[in-house]
């Protein structure tokens, strides 16, 4: 994906041997997610309902396999085993990815993929937010002051298209209130802290997710109550395990259209 | 090459100044403000380009045009050098960039919405076209935004009211 160096800003958490494994493991959780809905995202183009929601879903897409370039390509340093972002996206297996199961469920109907992408993205834009202003990490904060601007259109966009689907047609509510009620459970797993992401807020490189929480819930329950639609209960059941590589079967079959070129021909390049 | 013989940087400038954008051609990197820094390490000439959007695919082809444009002029020990921080803004666009744009049939950036912040970018959201754009080809600002993605990373999708039609924008980040 990416052939030139990235000039080194100075940032001794890329060489602590201490915090290496989970720092790494944290990297992956951000590429990944942003690998894994990217490529869902993708699946759109030249299917979108109309012209320009096609080109905004393609956009987007792009956007979010840059993202990967630049999370993945650190957790390469980080790891400093000679891989790279290509080795981390196409020669890793399922059991290695760290997304979250939100991302990898399968692209629906527009409803879905909307709501999908309001919730992450709510989630996503207060977590760079936070990353670019107040991370240890120089490295992690630039990246994600790039990515922020970036996410800053995603989110207006999605915070846009569910207002309007929702407080739309009586078809529309209904089908973007199931879509709510079906990724709803899969939110949970966003705020939900293991080892590695409090290992992370101990080396004050990223935030405390019940920080996060509150502030995303707060800020999702504004546009869904714009919308018209009936915000589930959030202490409610949560899907969890794809942080720590634990998959629902639908990302295997990504990861066979996504690798299959680099598996079968290794190496290959434009 | 031998530092005696090393092009100075102002002469190196002025050669990227004729590397165009692939994608908008009537504007150079360096108008587009992508351009970061020139500077010697020992005998090595090293260029630092900063992307304009992370996902941008121009950005290897425009990697490559520099290389190109510097070979060309012998330059031989060259290192290029990704660079985030800070982030490229729409407000390194210089002026001149801006007249070209326009008379290109893209309009220009509007000043001063790019790194205002998220409050008062979500302020100036909710008056949706509350940002005047002007139609490259009438010069009408009776204009609205159709949408806030357009043909490449960096544009969006407006249309005039007047002359009625649909115009790129490129727009504010």
């Amino acid at each position: 994906m990416s052939e030139m160096p990235t000039n080194a800003t100075a940032d001794a958490a890329v060489t602590d041997q201490a915090l290496q494994p989970a720092f790494f493991d944290w990297l992956c959780r951000m590429g990944d997610n942003a690998l894994v809905l990217g490529h869902r995202t993708s699946e759109w183009c030249g299917h979108g309902p109309v012209l320009e929601e096609d080109i905004a879903l393609a956009n987007t897409a792009l956007d979010l396999i840059g993202h990967t370039q630049m999370w993945l390509g650190l957790a390469g340093e980080v790891e400093g085993k000679g891989r790279d972002a290509d080795a981390l996206a196409y020669l890793r297996d399922a059991m290695k990815f760290r997304n979250f199961l939100l991302v990898e469920l399968p692209r629906g109907d527009m409803a879905v993929t909307m709501m999908r992408e309001f919730l992450f993205d709510a989630y996503h834009h207060l977590l760079l937010a936070w990353l670019s202003e107040n991370s240890s990490s120089p490295r992690v904060s630039e990246i994600a002051a790039k990515a922020l601007k970036e996410v800053s259109y995603h989110l207006d966009r999605a915070s846009d298209i569910v207002v309007r689907l929702g407080d739309g047609t009586a078809e529309s509510h209904r089908r973007m209130q199931d879509a709510l009620d079906l990724l709803w459970p899969y939110t949970g797993e966003m705020f939900t802290s293991d080892e590695v992401d409090r290992a992370m807020v101990t080396a004050g490189i990223a935030p405390d997710l019940e920080m996060l929480r509150s502030k995303w819930e707060a800020s999702v329950r504004d546009i869904l109550e714009e919308a018209t639609l009936k915000a589930p209960d959030p202490g409610g059941y949560a899907h969890l395990g794809g942080k720590q590589g634990r998959h629902t079967e639908h990302l295997g079959y990504i990861l066979a259209e996504m690798q299959f070129l680099q598996r079968a021909y290794p190496g290959a390049s434009w | 090459m031998s530092s005696a013989l090393q092009p100075e940087a102002e002469e190196i400038w002025t050669w990227l100044a004729e590397v165009p954008d692939p994608e908008i051609p009537v504007v150079s990197v360096t108008e587009l403000g992508i351009v970061r820094e020139v500077r010697y390490e020992g005998d090595t000439l090293v260029v630092a380009v900063t992307p304009t959007y992370s996902g941008c695919p121009a950005t290897a082809v425009i990697d490559l045009m520099i290389e190109e444009k510097l070979r060309e002029k012998g330059v031989e020990d060259l290192r290029l050098e990704r660079r985030l921080s800070p982030p490229w803004t729409t407000d390194w666009v210089t002026a001149n960039a801006r007249e070209k744009l326009r008379a290109f049939g893209i309009a220009p950036p509007v000043d001063g919405t790019a790194s205002d912040g998220m409050s008062a970018k979500a302020a100036r959201l909710s008056g949706q076209n509350a940002l005047t754009v002007a139609c490259p080809r009438c010069g009408s600002a009776n204009t609205e935004r159709i949408s806030q993605f357009g043909s490449t990373p960096c544009k969006a999708a407006w249309r005039c009211r007047d002359c009625l039609e649909p115009f790129d924008y490129f727009k504010c980040i």
